[in-house]
């Protein structure tokens, strides 16, 4: 069965989604579980299978060394970069990482790079859209923080890539949320979007022009968030139960995780109510039975947090400023990200821009639902998003290392992309074959206080006296923030051959060795998994019916009733050995329509009415089948 | 003719022979895309001027340079090409940076000026932002050419800077100093605004040279070099001053916040 469906995705520090556009209306599609969001967490459960979102949240206090949380910090950096990450976050790195090698993080006895982690989100969200569907996705449409460097974004769209994505384009989540708010409301003017996520924080301002969002400038921390505030809480709370216990929880990471547990209750707790009490069994063996209690008022709560949000201060003051802007031509204020849902957080917006911030649509959602929207334009676009168009921004300038280890800034930052630079280089003696050149990332004046993205050996030059050779480079950022680069060498016409060395990635071949659903075998895999997850329905209506054959309801149907039952019943065992999901899930349909007054006739006879209508399958029945049914659409309007 | 030229104006130029076919369904097409089918064309290299079917003349009517931007945006941009065929995509990348880069330039008083100046030849190279920068950070003394008219004011400025920054060293602080030096500085960021208009009027020397030798070349013959390099070298001036004053002003900024 054949799909075009293209979804969008919010690959989030703390929890992910999926969304599409349901005619006009971009709608995130739910887990099995039915909750919309999947946590970003991936665990390992003892046969090494991997377990993603809220199973594996649990397995984060029972086996916290075999899972991992916010692996979005790690996305695009090095082991040089993450010090202090690995100060706040349990993350456990391999012991033989190289340096200059990709990040690994050890989960139980196996290692894993950032984004081979992502990708098992990645791929969680691609199942729950292939599930809903009823048919492979192959195509998506990805968010990243605005502020995210080319290697960030060069990692996520691996993820994408070793999750058996297609990634159509990476969206910056600020812009994708101002798609999904300006898809209600069609009008021009200027707009403020302030995302403070789980771990990222970002500031776009955007013109809105007849259906076009511009993004005039851009700005941000790619490590500010609420993980911020939970780990200040959980400092707080291990000091405390130090001085007044004597004991030193920090190595202990069940405790650790117990305490983030409750800490993160407490601040969502605080964001509705004027204080919160902490209570958290600490581990018996060591605490003697003692638990941790403190009082938090909201405004102990906002105070300890002043120092947090306020750096978010800065960098809306430079967007505004590159974007020559003061703040009371600001028309609108957006919130998007889990964050912005503290009073205080919002106070400080209304401060900054003077304005009410328009909080309409669901702060985790949003940014999903607008890479939905972007994700149809590309696909061809719906009368809903006609008109629309992204123009969006690089958010650092591109430079290239020249003489005295200086960056030379040639594309400069809040650049609409795509856009592109060409420089010219030449050799520095004769018959010299070969020109490195350095290209950098960042505002600095000094390469080495830029991020370096790659070096590039340009190769081949054909020999000639110095300085005669002139070697064209252009640099291109396509429209995902992604850098490309091209050369030639002029005199000859020769296509120089470029190798890249990126600083801090995969490349092209380690991806392809990752990859877990191979595209090619989408279809197949796809068909497969339909085939066990029917198998599996098709014996939990069969051990239901054996019940319901055992119970007195069963004599209270008429022969006629028995002897259809009887006929389906064999039908599904019939197709139920073949390999035809389809044929099994139809023969399930007719016995779960056929049964459907057996189920009602076990109910006791209060609760019958009630349950008029209810099929086998949804029937309490007792354990066994309450499982959701795998392919029940009718669960997620 | 106007010296206000506004886009619509302006009719594109004539395209080299051979490629005024659109590649996919051979009718008559626009510079960038084929008017009939909409298809992306590829791309030929063009100066920015060119790209947006301006003649190279300073004085631009942003407005409609931006009404152009986005009108062009709904046809090249990379979002509304997804589904085309690779050759088309690529074009399409192309197409799009090379309308981004162009309208970033052009719409930009002081960027539009030197593009142009790169256009005729002329390298800014001395007293340009990164060559500044890059004689800063490698701790190089650059040659800093003062223009005349500032001499005295600069003179007197780095005293007060240096007496400033003497005070700082023993930890006084002299208010009164502050507030002088504050002084030159807002004279100097006038001086900077006024710059601009003095450009300006360059812009119109330029843009009429244009309109002459336009008017000339229809009956054969060429723009005067000799002109050309006479207004061109004026801009230079101004765009070297203006650099100057702008360093400066950065120089005051950073004594004072220290």
């Amino acid at each position: 069965m054949a799909s075009d469906h293209i979804v969008g995705i919010d690959l989030g520090t703390t929890n992910s989604l999926v969304a599409y556009m349901q005619g006009e209306t971009p709608v995130v599609i739910p887990g099995e579980d039915g909750s919309n969001l999947v946590p970003s967490v991936v665990a390992l459960d003892r046969d090494n299978q991997p377990i993603i979102g809220n199973a594996a949240r649990n397995l984060l206090i029972e086996t916290p060394e075999r899972a991992v949380y916010s692996i979005k910090r790690l996305m695009g950096r090095a082991v040089e970069d993450i010090r202090e990450e690995l100060e706040l976050f349990p993350f456990r790195l391999a012991e033989d990482l190289q340096p200059g090698e990709v990040l690994r993080i050890k989960l139980g006895d196996k290692t894993f790079t950032p984004p081979e982690i992502s990708a098992l989100i990645l791929r969680q969200l691609k199942r729950n859209a292939e599930r809903y569907f009823g048919g492979p996705v192959t195509k998506a449409v990805i968010t990243v923080p605005a502020y995210f460097n080319d290697a960030q974004r060069q990692a996520t769209k691996d993820a994408g890539r070793i999750g058996g994505l297609e990634v159509l384009r990476l969206v910056n989540e600020p812009t994708a949320a101002s798609l999904a708010y300006g898809l209600d409301k069609k009008q021009n003017g200027i707009v403020a979007v302030y995302d403070l996520g789980g771990g990222t924080f970002d500031i776009s301002i955007l013109k809105l022009h007849d259906g076009i969002f511009e993004v005039v400038a851009t700005n941000g921390d790619t490590h500010l968030g609420g993980d911020d505030i939970d780990n200040l809480l959980i400092t707080i709370a291990l000091d405390d139960i130090r001085g007044d216990l004597g004991l030193d929880l920090r190595r202990n990471a069940e405790a650790v995780q117990a305490i983030r547990k409750a800490v993160i209750e407490a601040k969502i707790a605080l964001s509705s109510q004027p204080s919160v009490k902490l209570d958290i069994e600490l581990p018996s063996e060591l605490a003697g039975g003692k638990r941790y209690q403190r009082e938090i008022t909201r405004d102990q709560f906002e105070q300890l947090i002043q120092p947090i949000i306020d750096r978010t201060v800065g960098p809306c003051k430079q967007a505004l400023k590159d974007a020559n802007l003061k703040p009371e031509q600001i028309d609108e204020v957006v919130l998007v990200g889990g964050s912005t849902r503290i009073p205080k957080v919002r106070a400080l917006v209304k401060e900054m821009f003077r304005h009410e911030p328009h909080t309409d649509l669901n702060p985790d959602e949003v940014v999903a639902l607008g890479a939905a929207v972007q994700a149809v334009i590309l696909g061809g676009g719906t009368q809903a998003t006609q008109n629309m168009l992204l123009l969006d921004v690089t958010p650092l300038s591109l430079g290239i290392e020249v003489a005295g280890g200086v960056t030379d800034k040639i594309i400069l930052r809040n650049s609409t992309i795509p856009a592109s630079a060409t420089q010219f280089y030449t050799t520095q003696i004769d018959g010299q074959a070969n020109v490195a050149i350095h290209v950098l990332q960042g505002e600095r004046e000094l390469a080495k206080d830029c991020r370096s993205l790659a070096r590039f050996d340009l190769k081949g030059i054909p020999p000639m006296a110095a300085g005669i050779p002139r070697v064209e480079v252009k640099f291109l950022i396509d429209a995902n923030g992604i850098l490309n680069v091209t050369a030639r060498e002029q005199r000859s016409g020769k296509e120089a051959e470029i190798q890249v060395q990126p600083s801090y990635g995969l490349t092209d071949d380690q991806v392809e060795s990752m990859i877990l659903d191979s595209f090619d075998n989408a279809e197949e895999d796809f068909r497969r998994r339909q085939l066990i997850e029917a198998r599996n329905e098709a014996a939990t209506i069969l051990g239901a019916l054996e019940k319901g054959k055992r119970s007195a309801a069963w004599g209270q149907l008429t022969s006629d009733e028995k002897k259809q039952i009887a006929k389906m019943e064999k039908a599904l065992l019939a197709v139920n050995a073949d390999d035809d999901y389809q044929a099994i899930r139809r023969a399930i349909d007719a016995l779960n329509q056929g049964t459907m007054r057996l189920a009602e006739l076990m109910m006791d006879t209060a609760v019958s009415s009630a349950l008029k209508g209810k099929k086998m399958d949804e029937a309490d029945l007792g354990e066994g089948v309450t499982a959701p049914h795998p392919m029940a659409k009718a669960e997620f309007k | 003719m106007t010296t206000k030229s506004t886009l619509t104006a302006i009719s594109p130029k004539p395209l080299p022979e051979g490629t005024h076919t659109c590649w996919s369904c051979g009718s008559m097409r626009a510079a960038h895309f084929c008017e009939s089918c909409g298809k992306v064309q590829p791309p030929t290299p063009v100066d920015y001027f060119t790209f947006f079917g301006l003649p190279p003349k300073l004085t631009v009517d942003v407005a409609a340079l931006e009404k152009e931007f986005y009108e062009l945006s709904r046809r090249l941009h990379p979002d509304l090409n997804a589904r085309a065929g690779s050759r088309e995509q690529e074009w399409s990348l192309e197409q799009s940076s090379m309308l981004n880069d162009a309208y970033r330039t052009l719409r930009d008083p002081i960027k539009r000026t030197e593009y142009l100046l790169h256009l005729e030849g002329v390298a800014l190279e001395e007293q340009s932002k990164s060559a500044t920068e890059r004689a800063r950070a490698t701790g190089e003394i650059k040659k800093q050419i003062v223009p005349p008219d500032l001499l005295e004011e600069v003179f007197e400025l780095n005293m007060q800077l240096e007496e400033l920054r003497m005070n700082k060293k023993m930890g006084e602080d002299d208010p009164a100093l502050t507030a002088e030096i504050s002084q030159h500085k807002h004279a100097l960021e006038a001086k900077h605004e006024a710059l601009l208009q003095e450009l300006e009027t360059y812009w119109t020397d330029w843009d009429n040279l244009i309109d002459r030798s336009f008017l000339d070349q229809n009956q054969g013959s060429k723009a005067p070099a000799e002109e050309r390099a006479k207004i061109t070298a004026k801009m230079v001036d101004v765009l070297n001053r203006r650099n100057y004053i702008r360093n400066l002003v950065r120089d005051v900024n950073v004594a004072l916040e220290d």
